[in-house]
């Protein structure tokens, strides 16, 4: 029994000592950081099964009707919605920076860089924004509210409603993302995170490249079929 | 969160535990105590069972006799839809995992808490949410769809469909959030020398079914949410009026509905092989397989979707193709009824209520078992989908799984949730009367069934009136048998005897480490973890070294199930 005693003994030390952010049911900050890890991890796999779903009916529609997507697809900016990647990939990057300066303890670059990755999530929105408001002037809607003139063909509705659908909900993502990553800039403002504890930087970035993962599988399937 | 006293028998003081060191409504609306939790989630999934099941009886008052005699036709598909739907989403789902497993799971693996406690928390507020936003639904227009939301009815009937379909998006969170939580807590969160190997089946249980509401929750839960999009502005991917699929509606409802069969029987093996390992005192025979084979089961479980639509216009060589996967899944379910008989045989058997129920199970699963073997072939399936065989053949695998277990469990952990005992001769009553009344109430619907009896159907032809009579004189007794429960339950929770820290003489940690209520953090030192949870030869703090007649008697105390090292 001599290994168990040790084990017992370096439990109630680590006990003695508590850092401010360890919660009461973890032994120690590397368990902490990565259950944490480990949650936002089995999360993304989640996101990326609701998408899935949504990529299923895309491949049916696109087999079964391919030109009239081909056809539809045109209706679609591809410049803004390449702007948009660009966007998003640059946020990307602001977004790994702030972990870098986080893992570094500095903290002015550390919230430099998440406000950065705020302000670029806003950019896709309000780009984002223009696009839909375009096409509700066209009369651009999902399935069977779908009422544009310039194109008709049957199941062209399908493809805007697979289009809103998805870009919707990650738009959605989008806001989510914004409002998680300001919270974490104003709590990285207070000085809640050092060197030693910056999980929640960390998990919020593994979502914030989720988000823009996704994006990149959705512009060249909706924007770019020829 | 404060207190960490943790009272011993030795001390004599009085004693302070997860129960009583917090008073007042809001020391349990804001508990992080993962016991705390699992009971709200109890009282939660008792109130939606109490619903559903009065609605099967209404169902079943109505069959009695042949033509219309209590309600008409619609108000029929609307009760039943909703027993249907009440049963699936807000009992069988969360029944085992977050009642069960929410009060055990840590403990059992030497944890104070799950990983996330917040979370744990939200997963009840917003399981309550989707509750009440199906009820919105529910109670403004009702729901005539069945609990399959099948399209294109569904997008036609003005029953309350898109208020229940985003209540069963809702609800899925909390699903994933408990899954999500459990593999967390069971990678990260072990006690030292809590291996794999050596983790109690029920929590290999509750890990291999967090699997399935990890990854197929979300698809129901793009499918409901397209479902309730395709009604409030029309986005035509099911829909055929809109140039929408049907049978895609029924692949992505299937992909998440088989799997979620799966979410109701596998935290129940999971108890089952508590039951069966306590009460046989002898291990679980292939520990491993019976483990390794409720992952497989997990994983299998998503290649099967199909044998739901063999007359849905599916290919002949999918449906093939589903057919033989079908067969599969039997193997590793039938190790594991296998493993359970050959654990019982010879062992030393203490027949008390939990294994009434373990036994009653045993009986009752594989009947369920073997017809779906029956109904994944090709050629029976044809005549029998869609007939009261399927009815019965579900009825036998959920009730089994969700019921049975789910009683058995609540009997074998009520004792360490409220300290106290039960009456066990009317408990072994009321097994009996449930027992019963399960068998007299679906028996007969498999053969109503081959006699070509549809379902869903709120009259029938004269010749099926014995036969239906029967079945509804069971429903009787199993909602008998159940009130018992209920009874002899509430009886228990105010003049129970007080229960020993470990009355079954139970392996696993939460019997051997914590005090007779556990403590709000569970245990007083992290335990560390020497054996097995089924090894009784080892487990000389509960028979003491020579275990020859003390086996039934365990010597353990609750003080010195807390002075472990
Ligand atoms: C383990 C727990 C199980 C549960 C909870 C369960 C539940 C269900 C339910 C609810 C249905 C009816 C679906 C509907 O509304 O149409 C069903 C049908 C079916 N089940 Fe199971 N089942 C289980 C196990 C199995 C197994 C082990 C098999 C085969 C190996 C199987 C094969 C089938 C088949 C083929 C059908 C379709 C019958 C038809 O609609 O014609 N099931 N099951
Ligand atoms: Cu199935």
């Amino acid at each position: 029994m001599a290994g168990v005693s040790e084990a017992a003994t370096g439990h109630a030390e680590a006990h003695a000592h508590h850092p401010p952010y360890l919660q009461h049911h973890f032994v120690s900050a590397e368990q902490q950081f990565d259950a944490a890890k480990l949650g936002m991890w089995i999360f993304l796999a989640t996101e990326i099964l609701l998408f899935s779903g949504m990529f299923v009916a895309y491949a049916v529609y696109r087999v079964w009707h391919p030109e009239v997507f081909q056809a539809a697809s045109k209706l679609l900016d591809w410049r803004l919605g390449g702007l948009n990647t660009l966007v998003l990939l640059a946020s990307s990057y602001t977004v790994a920076l702030a972990v870098h300066y986080a893992q570094l303890g500095d903290k002015k670059r550390l919230v430099q860089n998440l406000w950065l990755t705020v302000a670029l999530a806003g950019v896709f929105m309000v780009v984002k924004y223009f696009e839909y408001s375009e096409k509700f002037h066209h009369n651009i809607f999902p399935g069977g509210n779908y009422a544009y003139e310039g194109l008709q063909l049957p199941y062209v509705g399908q493809f805007f409603s697979i289009y809103f659908v998805m870009t919707g909900i990650h738009g959605l993502h989008v806001l989510v993302g914004m409002g998680v990553l300001t919270w974490i800039a104003l709590r990285a403002q207070r000085g809640d995170f050092s060197s030693e504890y910056y999980t929640p930087v960390e998990i919020s970035a593994l979502y914030w490249h989720l988000v823009d993962i996704i994006w990149i599988f959705l512009f060249p399937l909706l924007y770019l079929i020829h | 969160m404060a207190t960490q006293t943790v009272a011993t028998a030795t001390t004599g003081q009085p004693e302070i535990h997860y129960l009583n060191h917090a008073k007042g409504l809001k020391s349990w609306l804001l508990t992080l105590d993962h016991k705390r939790i699992g009971l709200l989630y109890l009282v939660s999934v008792i109130f939606f069972f109490i619903v559903g099941g009065i609605l099967a009886l209404l169902v079943r008052a109505e069959l009695f006799e042949p033509g219309q005699t209590l309600m008409s036709a619609e108000t029929y598909n609307h009760i039943f839809t909703l027993h249907g739907a009440i049963m699936i989403f807000l009992f069988l789902i969360p029944a085992v995992p977050a009642v069960l497993g929410n009060f055990a799971l840590p403990i059992m693996i030497g944890a104070k808490d799950v990983a996330f406690p917040r979370l744990n928390l939200a997963s009840w507020y917003i399981f309550w949410l989707g509750a009440l936003t199906m009820l919105v639904g529910i109670v403004t227009s009702g729901l005539d769809t069945g609990w399959t939301f099948y399209t294109p009815y569904s997008t036609m009937t003005s029953s309350g469909v898109t208020w229940v379909a985003l209540g069963v998006f809702i609800l899925g969170f909390s699903s994933i959030l408990t899954g999500l939580n459990f593999i967390v807590t069971v990678h990260k969160m072990r006690a030292p020398g809590m291996t794999w190997s050596r983790l109690p089946l029920f929590v290999w249980g509750l890990y291999a079914t967090s699997i399935v509401q990890i990854l197929a929750t979300p698809v129901l839960g793009i499918t409901v949410l397209l479902l309730a999009l395709e009604r409030i502005m029309k986005v035509g991917i099911f829909d055929p009026a809109l140039g929408g699929d049907p049978v895609l509606f029924q692949h992505f409802f299937w992909f998440y509905s088989h799997p979620a069969v799966y979410i109701m029987i596998l935290p129940a093996f999971g108890v089952i092989s508590e039951l069966v390992g306590t009460f046989s005192r002898k291990g679980i025979f292939g520990y491993k397989f019976v483990a390794l084979s409720s992952v497989a089961i997990a994983f299998l479980g998503f290649l099967v979707w199909g044998h739901h639509m063999y007359v849905a216009g599916q290919s002949a060589t999918a449906s093939t193709i589903f057919s033989l996967l079908t067969f599969l899944i039997g193997v590793p379910t039938g190790v594991k009824v296998l493993n359970w008989i050959a654990s019982l045989y010879r062992g030393s058997i203490w027949l008390r209520t939990p294994l009434l129920y373990a036994l009653a199970f045993l009986f009752v699963f594989p009947i369920g078992g073997f017809t779906g073997i029956a109904l994944g072939t090709l050629g029976l399936d044809v005549p029998l989908h869609d007939t009261y065989f399927v009815v019965a053949h579900f009825h036998y695998v959920m009730v089994s799984g969700g019921l049975l277990a789910f009683l058995g469990g609540l009997h074998y952990w009520w004792p360490k949730m409220f300290g106290r005992l039960y009456n066990e001769k009317l408990a072994q009553i009321a097994a009996l009367l449930i027992f019963v009344g399960f068998n007299v109430t679906f028996f007969p619907q498999f053969i109503l069934g081959t006699q070509g009896m549809p379902r869903r159907y709120f009259d029938y032809v004269p010749e099926f009136t014995t036969l239906h009579q029967l079945s509804t004189v069971g429903s009787w007794i199993l909602g008998l048998g159940l009130l018992l429960v209920a009874a002899y339950l509430l009886h228990s929770l105010f003049k129970g005897q007080p229960a020993p820290a470990n009355p079954w003489g139970a392996g696993t940690l939460e019997w051997t480490h914590t005090g007779r209520i556990p403590s709000p953090h569970n245990f007083e030192r992290t335990p560390v973890v020497t054996r097995g949870p089924y090894d009784y030869h080892l487990a000389e703090e509960i028979f003491g070294n020579g275990h020859g007649d003390e086996r039934r008697t365990p010597t353990v105390t609750p003080a010195q199930g807390q002075a472990q090292h």
